[in-house]
């Protein structure tokens, strides 16, 4: 007994002082992001990385979802004689949770795998230490700009995923029973307000900040080698989907509460 | 101040042992390098045990020592990549170890960097890892930086490749790249870390020729880390032998000969 409540106690200090480590890494990015230069450049470059190389993946996600939602909503609606409903069913499950929570685990997985990799390795045969000697601040250039990179691209990515699934549920919808695409999503949209639409888009903001912050975090806080590299590229992932998952429940319920 | 039986073989000694913090970073404020009861230690193991060695401009300072005593991390705590656990690091006059990160970034900019593993950017060209420096700290336009370039790959015989990435090199040319990153900046002091390790004696020669001639047109200061006692012959001014966390001797090559000290004896011997 006393063994577990140590192997407990001793979790519970590892997960703080984690915890700590990570608080002390954000704070040291915030502060070397409001200082010159901007990085401009390399902000592009990760943009284009993270975003638009992304974006097969999630539309993809994104276009598969949509299907699946309406073909199996499809079913429990004709049961219930709601069969009209549909469109603004599968429009609002998509915009309002699907779209946003499956781009945000679709991007944790490439997107967080591909940095705490990417970093890691540069941190493992001493890259970062090369930029750091050369009067580069590596907090800035390489996680201030893929940090921010993800923050902007996350609720691009989400209007794609959105974009996709409403389309493809429509196609899924209308090999079934022939409807024109504009004739759904005026059905769609009927009593969807822009809040609905904004609330939960912005919220994958929050997504990309996790996924960019604990991918940039682990993989330059790597140790040891090749496997140390593995390790980070795992541990980015689990992470940032763990912690993406709960910033949505918790987000949800905030939301909720500001834009009933 | 504890420094005991090693002979400097510098005037203004003591001038030198008491930093002046408020100098406003330039140079010519004393000895490129000083360093005064530098302690480091990972966990329990002991690795640098109070060492003091200056540097003063124009001049070349070879590190020796067995492998694992502590010369690169010698290196990195001059440019701050690692923190000392107590002692004095002073670059131009400035206090380096209470710097923050923005000063610090500043003296580094002064500086030339070579790792013992090059850590060449792999996802850049070798063109491109050259340029880094160029790109971030100077005004270039893309021509003169290309110039720079050439000129900088050209002086490590690395001109013909300078599309290649550095997977593609062996270990000797990602060294020689490296270099030129090293230098690109016209830095005041050089820290190399076995800068001709792995390269044949040619190439090595060429190398040590290309400090030579560099110290003499830049009175730049250099620390080279190195096993190849030919080359710390043929480059350094005054050699410092590190063992068990301390500088065992220091001096010119001669002198060092000169000392009946087993350890050096024996360090010596293997070369000739
Ligand atoms: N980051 C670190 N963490 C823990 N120990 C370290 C670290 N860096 C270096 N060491 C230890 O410090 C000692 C000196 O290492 P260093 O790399 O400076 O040796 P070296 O003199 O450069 O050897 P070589 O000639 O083989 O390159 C070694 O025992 C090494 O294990
Ligand atoms: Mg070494």
């Amino acid at each position: 007994m006393p063994s577990t409540l140590t192997s407990v106690w001793s979790l519970i200090n590892h997960f703080l002082e984690w915890f700590g480590d990570l608080a002390f890494f954000a704070w040291e990015v915030a502060r070397s992001a409001v200082r010159r230069p901007y990085e401009g450049r390399e902000l592009i470059r990760q943009l284009d990385e993270i975003g638009s190389r992304s974006l097969p993946l999630v539309a993809l996600a994104g276009a598969a979802i949509g299907a699946v939602l309406s073909l199996e909503s499809r079913d429990s609606l004709v049961r219930f004689g709601a069969k009209s409903m549909l469109p603004a069913a599968l429009v609002y499950s998509i915009i309002r949770e699907t779209g946003p929570i499956v781009t945000g685990l679709v991007v944790s997985g490439r997107v967080g795998a591909g940095i705490g990799a990417e970093l890691g390795s540069m941190k493992v045969t001493e890259q970062i230490d090369a930029i750091e000697a050369s009067g580069v601040n590596p907090f800035k250039f390489l996680a201030f700009t893929r940090i921010v990179a993800c923050i902007l691209m996350l609720p691009l990515l989400t209007l794609a995923a959105d974009f996709c699934g409403v389309l493809f549920g429509w196609i899924a919808e209308t090999l079934v029973e022939p409807v024109s695409f504009l004739r759904f999503i005026n059905k769609g949209f009927v009593g969807a307000s822009f809040s609905d639409f904004l609330a939960p888009t912005f919220r994958t903001a929050v997504f990309g900040l996790i996924i960019g912050m604990i991918g940039c975090f682990q993989g330059m806080r790597t140790k040891g080698g090749t496997a140390g590299v593995g390790f980070s590229a795992t541990s980015s992932v689990v992470l940032s989907s763990l912690f993406v998952i709960l910033a949505d429940v918790i987000l949800v319920k905030f939301i909720l509460v500001f834009f009933p | 101040m504890r420094h005991p039986e090693q002979k400097t073989l510098l005037a203004g000694e003591e001038s030198a042992a008491t930093p002046a913090i408020e100098s406003a970073g330039g140079k010519s404020d004393g000895p490129a390098v000083i360093l005064r009861g530098l302690h480091k230690s990972f966990d329990s193991q002991i690795v640098l045990d109070g060492i003091d060695l200056t540097v003063e401009d124009g001049e070349t300072l070879a590190v020796l020592g067995r492998s694992g005593t502590g010369k690169s991390v010698l290196l990195k705590l001059i440019i701050g990549l690692q923190k000392p656990d107590s002692g004095s690091i002073c670059i131009h006059g400035q206090e380096i170890t209470l710097l923050h990160l923005d000063a610090m970034n500043e003296i580094r900019k002064k500086m030339g960097f070579l790792f013992q593993q090059a850590a060449l950017y792999d996802s850049l060209t070798v063109e491109q890892n050259v340029a880094f420096p160029l790109k971030r700290h100077t005004k270039m336009t893309k021509s003169e930086r290309g110039d720079r370039v050439k000129e900088l790959l050209a002086s490590v015989g690395m001109e013909g490749d300078l599309k290649k990435m550095p997977s593609d090199l062996s270990g000797g040319m990602q060294k020689r790249v490296g270099l030129a990153r090293a230098l690109a900046l016209d830095p005041g002091i050089l820290l190399l870390d076995e800068p001709t390790a792995g390269l044949d004696p040619i190439t090595s020669g060429e190398i040590d020729e290309l400090i030579l001639k560099l110290q003499a047109e830049h009175d730049m200061a250099s620390i080279v880390v190195t096993h190849d006692l030919h080359s710390a012959k043929t480059i350094a001014d005054r050699l410092a032998l590190l063992h068990e966390g301390k500088v065992q001797i220091e001096g010119s090559f001669k002198e060092l000969e000169k000392s009946d000290n087993e350890f050096v004896a024996e360090f010596l011997k293997r070369d000739s």
